[in-house]
């Protein structure tokens, strides 16, 4: 009997140091912004999201796509948004993915142009090649939404 | 022995070079818009893939609006035999590959002078892509095969001179699967009759059937302009006179631009036509607009 009841004690200490441990991981731990950090936090995606647009003027593959948008408030967008997307304490308020690219039929030529893009914006800042992959990693699950598949 | 160009290489090759050089125009101002490497090389077979396999992306830098080509010269030298390779592809808006290539294997060592090879190729997009697509790029397509030389494989039991390879492949780029790298694999499952690909003769005493072989090929890009990597190909062993290996090799491909690629391989094909365990070196230029 006695021995029953240190094994249920033992039981309950195992869950509850199991808990602690992983809770501890799961809810206290700061989330991971490593790849954040590597971008250059927010003022070195801000530098990217400018060459980008740099970029993007220049390429007639995609510059009519962005004719009068608001470039400031597209600037800050993208960057707060590629800011939350690597872990950064930013918040993307801007429209929904889908919603936003809806009327624009983008092909995967004009997908494949941004993407260039952004690559080479990330090289001009000397962004290293493993946050390069990490950052299209996060964003390849917006592909269906902006090509609206 | 190093003949780099055999004449009828050279015969072939310019006018290639001209039609790659006149098309550039006449194709868009820009080369096409997938990422770099992303068209991978030219096989053997002409088909885009590493350098044994075929892969399930289509050649040049083609999107979905766009058209492309390539073109291309590739060695191997292995301890008793050169294969050289000219080929050419041609891309229409990433769905269909329309392939050529001559494969002549030199055979001083053997009787005869050398064996020569036509392949027309053709592959299909079926679905996917294989950078964004969850599920990778599926890709179907035929290799139809004309032997030139049949008088060795025929006296080595090769049942025909011309055949037809069908494959179904799928490729997949994984983004930061390893230390941050990107990581391309491919898996190719064919139906042939082929002796040696074709540069034995088709069918034999053994098997004189189809049958389904795998190949497989995987790299891992270190940058944009460095893939390193491995492929595996399975061979039928249709000729009871001259027993034929798998096929493997492990490459390093620079593509310093869109427009230029260059392949570095060791390759091992096994016994070829007799003479055992042909190991070596295996370079490829290719040139995409």
């Amino acid at each position: 009997m006695r021995l029953g009841i240190m094994t249920t004690h033992f039981a309950a200490l195992v869950v509850l140091a199991s808990l602690v441990l992983t809770g501890c991981q799961s809810f206290h731990r700061e989330p991971d912004n490593s790849l954040y950090l590597q971008l250059g936090e927010r003022a070195g995606i801000a530098d990217v999201v400018e060459d980008l647009l740099y970029l993007i003027v220049d390429d007639t593959r995609i510059s009519h796509q962005f004719k009068g948008i608001n470039v400031a408030q597209f600037h800050r967008h993208l960057t707060d948004q590629l800011c939350e997307l690597s872990g950064g304490p930013c918040e993307y308020a801007g429209r929904e993915m889908r919603e936003s690219h809806a009327a624009m039929g983008i092909t995967n030529t004009q997908f494949n142009a941004l993407v260039e893009n952004l690559i080479l914006a990330m090289e001009e800042n000397d962004v290293p090649t493993a946050a390069q992959n990490r950052l299209i990693k996060k964003l390849l699950p917006m592909y269906p939404d902006i090509r609206h598949l | 022995m190093t003949r780099f160009s055999s004449k009828r290489g050279a015969v072939i090759f310019t006018p290639l070079l001209a039609m790659g050089v006149l098309a550039i125009p006449l194709a868009s101002a820009d080369i096409g818009s997938r990422l770099w490497a992303t068209g991978g090389v030219t096989t053997i077979e002409g088909s885009a893939g590493g350098g044994l396999v075929p892969w399930a992306l289509l050649g040049s830098y083609a999107s979905d609006e766009e058209w492309g080509g390539t073109v291309a010269i590739s060695r191997a030298e292995v301890d008793d035999y050169t294969l050289a390779v000219i080929g050419a592809s041609l891309n229409w808006n990433n769905r269909v590959e329309v392939t050529f290539a001559r494969q002549t294997l030199d055979l001083s060592s053997l009787k005869q002078d050398e064996l020569n090879q036509d392949i027309f190729g053709v592959k299909v997009r079926l679905m996917g892509d294989a950078l964004y697509s969850p599920w990778g790029q599926w890709s179907a397509g035929v290799q139809h095969k004309r032997q030139q030389d049949f008088t060795v494989p025929e006296a080595i039991g090769a049942r025909d001179n011309g055949g037809t390879d069908v494959y179904f492949a799928g490729s997949k780029l994984f983004f930061a699967a390893m230390f941050g790298r990107n990581l391309l694999v491919n898996a190719t499952v064919r139906g042939t009759r082929a002796n040696q690909g074709g540069l034995l003769g088709f069918g034999g005493d053994l098997n004189n059937n189809y049958e389904f072989m795998a190949e497989a090929g995987a790299g891992v890009f270190i940058n944009r302009q460095w893939l390193l990597g491995a492929e595996y190909r399975q061979k039928p062993d249709n000729l009871g006179l001259a027993p034929e290996d798998d096929w493997w090799d492990l490459f390093i491909a620079w593509v310093p631009d869109r427009r230029l690629a260059v392949t570095a391989a060791f390759v091992n094909l096994g016994d070829v036509a007799t003479l055992k365990d042909q190991q070596g070196v295996y370079l490829s230029l290719q040139g995409s607009f």
